[in-house]
C-alpha cells in the first residue's frame, strides 16, 4: 500500500478538444492514497473527459499522466488497469446476455481454465453482500433480467472486485443516479470503509448532498477547467452550486411554491392504486404539483401508467377529466426517437394540432419547435439536427417541451431528472411552477428527495400503496424516509 | 442527502426474485421451443408414416442434417457478433469443389487451399472491424467470389470424395443412428467452447456489449477474427460433411445453405442482435429444418412444386410462437 497522502494519480496540464470543441483547457488533477475526491460540475463541464484520461479510454491531446510519481508515457485501459485504477462509466456497460458471474469475468483475464465460472460467481457474490447486504441477485441471473437499479449494483461491485490486479483508486461516475436512498446508503457507506482502507475513490454526483458528506476534498469543474479544490468541509450546498455557476439556491423555490399555493382548482385525478386496501387515494386538482415519494419501484411508476391509461379508457378507481401526457424516466427506451429531428421529437405529441389537411405541416412543427427551443432553452444550432446531437440534459428538455407543447392539461413525470445536471434541473423546475400556474396538473415521481421541494402535496408509496399524504408545511426528509420505510399500511 | 439506514433488506427493483423467477422461466421455455417443434415435427412424421422412425428411417431422413447442422454452426458464430453471413452456402459449395477434386487428387494442396479459406475468412472479420463495413455487404459480395471459384475448380458436375470420407460419413454405429450421433457431438462441442469456456464469454460479449469489453481491454478486432474463422473452420467442415454423403461434386450443391443456416439459428433460439445465440438450439433448428424440409413434406403428399412455400409456413409458425413467448419476458 502507498504511504497515505502520496499520490495515486496526477494529471499536469491536460488538454482535450473534439473537433472545434475545447473539453478541456489544461486541467491539472490529482488523487491521494486514501483520499475520497468528490467531482461535481454541470453537464459538459468536462468531467466526464477528465474521467475517461484517468481510466485510460481518452489520450490527452497535450499534458502529463502520472502514476503514483511516475510519468506514464502510453497509458491505456490495460496499464490503468495493471495499476489498479478502474471506473464505473456513468453509461450501464454489462452485458446484457451475459450472466452476472460471465459478466465479472469481462473484467479479469485471470479468471480462466479449469472452475473458472465458480470462481466468478463466488467473487461477484462476495463482493455484493459486502456492499449491499440483502440485495437478492445470484451470480446466475442473466444481467437484462434485472432492473436497471439492480445492474447498477452489479457494476459497481464488479469495479471492487479483486484478482490478480491491485485495486488502488476507483471512479465512481455517478454510481447511485438508479439506487434509491436505501441502496445508495449502503453504497457511501462502504466508500468510506474503502477509503478508509487506505485505497482511493473519485466521486461525480449530481446530488450535491452526496458529494459534500461522503467526500474528502471536492473539485468544482466548469467549461472545461478546474474552478476549484478545496476540503470537503469548506464548501457548503450554496457555495458548490454559485462555483459550479447553477441558478438560486432552493430556498428560493421552496419559497415561491409555499406562497403560490393555488386556491383549489377543478378535480383533474382521482386515482387509487390497484394494491390500494384502505381509503388513501391520490387527488390532484388543476395548478397543483403532486410529489409522488417512497423508494424506487414501490408502485409509483405503475400508478401514473394506469393513470396514463385510464385517460384514454375509462378505469375503475381512476377518473382522469383532462388529457394526460407522460414524460418518460428511461429517455433512451420510452422517451425518444432516435432516427428522428428534434423538431419532430417535440411535435409527435400535438399531431393533431400540426396537421394540415391529411400531411403534417412542416411550418407548423417548425414554429412549435422554435417556440419551445426559446423557451425552455435547447441548446443546439438547428431544431432539424437528430436528436442524439443534444447533450442528456437538452434530451429530456426535448421530452418535456413534448408535454408540454401539447394539449395535456395533466403531465406525469416518472422520474425523469434522473442523471441530469443541476442547471438543466432548475430551468426545468421554474418551468413546471411557471406553467403550474397557468392551471397544468403535475404528477411528479421522483426518487430526489430535493424535487419534492417543487410540490404542493406529497404522496409516499410503498409496496404499491400509498401510506403517507403530506401537505406542503408537513413536508420533512424525515418524515418521507420514516413512512418509506414504517410497517404502517 | 441521504442517509444510511439499517433497515432490513428491502426489494428495491421493479422485479423482485419472484417475478426474475417467471422470467428465468419464460427464458427456460423459449430455450425448449426448439426442441418442442423438434418434438412436433417427428410426432407428425410418425403419425403419418410410423415406419420412419426406425434406424433406418432415421439415416435415411437425417441424411443431410449433419452439414446442416455444420452450416448453421457455422452461421451462429458470426450471429453471435452481431454480423451475418450470406456466402456461407456458395462457401460450402466450393469446399466441396476442394473436397472432391484436390483433396482426393492432391491431399496436401486441398488441405492448403482449405486452411487458406478460413484465412481468408479471417481476414473478411479484420476487414468487416477495422473498416466497420456492414458484413452483409462484404459477405453477399464474397459469395460470388466463392461461386466463381467453385466453378473455375469444377465447371460441370462431378469429381468424387476421399474414400477416408466417403467411409466415415457411411458409418453405422449400432443402436443409433449416425447423423443422431454426430449432431449430439457437435452441439456438445460447441456448446462447450462457446458457453462454458472463459473465452466463450468474451465472444458472446463482443455481441452484446461490445463497448464495454473494449473498455474491459479487451481486442474486439482479434473477437472479430476469431468468430470469423470459427465460421470458416465449420463452414469447410459442413463442405467436407456434404460431399462425404453426395459422393462427387457440383459448384451450386450449396446455394440453398445461407438462408437454411440462418433460418435454423433463429429456430434454435438465437437472435440476430445482442449476442444471443445457443448452440444447442441451432443443431435442433438444423436437424428440425432438415427434417421438415423434405421428409414431412413428402408424407403429408405435399407436391414438390410447394414444399419451399410449405416450408417458409413452417418457419413462420415456429417464430411467431417465439415471439410470444419472448413477450411474456418483457
Amino acid at each position: 500500500m502507498p504511504e497515505a497522502g502520496a499520490d495515486i494519480i496526477r494529471l499536469d496540464g491536460a488538454e482535450k478538444h473534439f473537433g472545434a470543441v475545447r473539453a478541456l483547457a489544461g486541467v491539472d488533477f490529482h488523487v491521494r492514497a486514501g483520499e475520497c475526491v468528490g467531482l461535481v460540475g454541470h453537464n459538459g463541464a468536462g468531467k466526464s473527459t477528465l474521467m475517461h484520461m484517468v481510466a485510460g479510454t481518452l489520450v490527452p491531446d497535450s499534458g502529463r499522466i502520472a502514476v503514483r510519481g511516475a510519468i506514464e508515457a502510453s497509458y491505456s485501459v490495460p496499464r490503468a488497469q495493471q495499476l489498479g485504477i478502474r471506473c464505473v462509466f456513468q453509461e450501464l456497460s454489462l452485458c446484457p446476455n451475459l450472466s452476472i458471474a460471465e459478466n465479472a469475468r469481462i473484467n479479469h483475464p485471470a479468471l480462466r481454465g479449469l472452475g473458472w465460472r465458480r470462481k466468478a460467481a463466488d467473487l461477484i457474490a462476495a463482493k455484493l453482500d459486502e456492499i449491499f447486504p440483502g440485495h437478492s441477485i445470484s451470480a446466475s441471473d442473466v444481467a437484462s433480467d434485472l432492473s436497471i437499479g439492480r445492474r447498477q449494483m452489479v457494476e459497481v461491485a464488479r469495479a471492487f472486485t479483486v484478482t490478480q490486479d491491485p485495486l488502488e483508486l476507483v471512479i465512481l461516475d455517478e454510481p447511485t443516479s438508479s439506487l434509491d436512498a436505501h441502496t445508495a446508503g449502503q453504497l457511501l457507506a462502504f466508500v468510506r470503509r474503502f477509503v478508509a482502507g487506505g485505497k482511493s475513490c473519485i466521486l461525480i454526483s449530481h446530488v450535491l448532498g452526496e458529494v459534500l458528506g461522503n467526500a474528502d476534498r471536492i473539485v468544482v469543474m466548469r467549461d472545461g477547467k478546474v474552478v476549484a479544490s478545496d476540503a470537503a468541509k469548506a464548501f457548503d450546498r450554496d457555495r458548490l452550486v454559485t462555483t459550479m455557476g447553477g441558478a438560486e439556491a432552493r430556498e428560493k423555490i421552496a419559497a415561491e411554491i409555499a406562497t403560490q399555493k393555488p386556491e383549489t382548482g377543478p378535480l383533474r385525478v382521482r386515482a387509487r392504486p390497484a394494491r390500494q386496501e384502505d381509503g388513501n387515494e391520490l387527488v390532484a386538482h388543476a395548478g397543483e404539483i403532486i410529489g409522488l415519494a417512497g423508494l424506487a419501484g414501490h408502485g409509483q411508476t405503475d400508478l401514473l401508467l394506469a393513470i396514463f391509461a385510464a385517460a384514454a379508457r375509462a378505469k375503475t378507481g381512476i377518473d382522469v377529466t383532462a388529457p394526460v401526457a407522460l414524460v418518460a424516466g428511461d429517455r433512451q427506451s420510452d422517451g425518444i426517437f432516435p432516427q428522428w429531428s428534434i423538431a419532430q421529437n417535440i411535435g409527435i405529441r400535438s399531431l393533431a394540432r400540426l396537421r394540415n389537411g391529411l400531411l403534417i405541416s412542416p411550418q407548423r412543427e417548425a414554429e412549435l419547435a422554435t417556440f419551445w427551443q426559446r423557451k425552455i432553452g435547447i441548446r443546439t444550432p438547428d431544431m432539424n439536427n437528430n436528436i442524439f446531437s443534444l447533450s442528456g440534459g437538452n434530451q429530456q428538455k426535448v421530452l418535456f417541451a413534448r408535454a408540454l407543447g401539447s394539449n395535456a392539461k395533466i403531465v406525469l413525470m416518472d422520474d425523469p431528472m434522473r442523471g441530469v445536471d443541476i442547471g438543466t434541473k432548475l430551468e426545468v423546475y421554474d418551468l413546471v411552477r411557471e406553467e403550474a400556474g397557468r392551471g397544468r396538473t403535475f404528477l411528479w415521481y421522483t426518487t430526489e428527495t430535493e424535487e419534492l421541494d417543487n410540490c404542493h402535496q406529497v404522496y409516499v408509496f410503498k409496496n404499491g400503496r400509498i401510506v403517507a399524504n403530506l401537505g406542503r408545511d408537513e413536508l420533512t426528509e424525515e418524515k418521507i424516509i420514516q413512512s418509506s420505510f414504517g410497517d404502517a399500511a | 442527502m441521504r442517509p444510511e439506514m439499517t433497515a432490513a433488506p428491502v426489494e428495491t427493483g421493479p422485479r423482485s426474485s419472484s417475478e426474475r423467477g417467471a422470467l428465468a422461466r419464460a427464458r427456460l421455455l423459449r430455450s425448449l421451443l426448439p426442441a418442442l417443434s423438434l418434438g412436433l415435427v417427428l410426432l407428425a412424421i410418425a403419425w403419418l408414416n410410423p415406419r420412419a422412425i426406425s434406424y433406418f428411417g432415421f439415416s435415411l431422413m437425417l441424411n443431410l442434417a449433419i452439414p446442416i447442422a455444420l452450416a448453421t454452426i457455422a452461421q451462429m458464430f458470426v450471429i453471435a457478433g452481431n454480423e451475418l453471413d450470406l456466402s456461407i452456402g456458395t462457401f460450402v459449395g466450393f469446399v466441396g469443389c476442394v473436397t472432391a477434386t484436390w483433396l482426393k487428387e492432391a491431399p496436401l494442396v486441398g488441405v492448403l487451399i482449405l486452411l487458406g479459406s478460413i484465412g481468408v475468412y479471417a481476414l473478411l472479420g479484420a476487414l468487416i472491424h477495422l473498416r466497420n463495413l456492414p458484413s452483409i455487404v462484404v459477405t453477399l459480395g464474397m459469395s460470388f467470389v466463392w461461386q466463381g471459384l467453385a466453378i473455375l475448380i469444377l465447371p460441370k458436375p462431378g469429381g468424387k470424395a476421399p474414400d477416408w470420407l466417403l467411409s466415415l460419413m457411411a458409418f453405422k454405429p449400432p443402436f443409433v443412428p449416425f447423423p443422431i450421433i454426430a449432431a449430439l457431438a457437435i452441439a456438445a462441442v460447441v456448446h462447450f467452447g462457446l458457453m462454458r469456456t472463459s473465452y466463450g464469454v468474451i465472444l458472446r460479449g463482443s455481441g452484446g456489449n461490445a463497448a464495454a469489453l473494449s473498455r474491459a481491454g479487451w481486442s474486439l478486432l482479434k473477437t472479430k477474427i476469431v468468430l470469423f474463422a470459427l465460421t470458416g473452420l465449420f463452414g469447410v467442415l459442413s463442405g467436407m460433411a456434404l460431399i462425404g454423403i453426395t459422393t462427387s461434386a457440383d459448384a451450386n450443391i450449396g446455394n440453398g445453405y445461407t438462408l437454411l443456416s440462418i433460418a435454423g439459428v433463429i429456430l434454435g433460439g438465437g437472435e440476430f442482435v445482442g449476442g444471443r445465440v445457443s448452440p444447442i438450439g441451432a443443431v435442433i433448428g438444423a436437424l428440425t429444418l432438415a427434417l421438415a424440409a423434405s421428409p414431412l413434406l413428402t408424407f403429408m403428399h405435399i407436391p414438390p412444386d410447394w414444399q419451399v412455400a410449405a416450408n417458409g409456413a413452417i418457419l413462420i409458425i415456429v417464430l411467431a410462437a417465439r415471439v410470444l413467448i419472448s413477450r411474456r419476458e418483457r
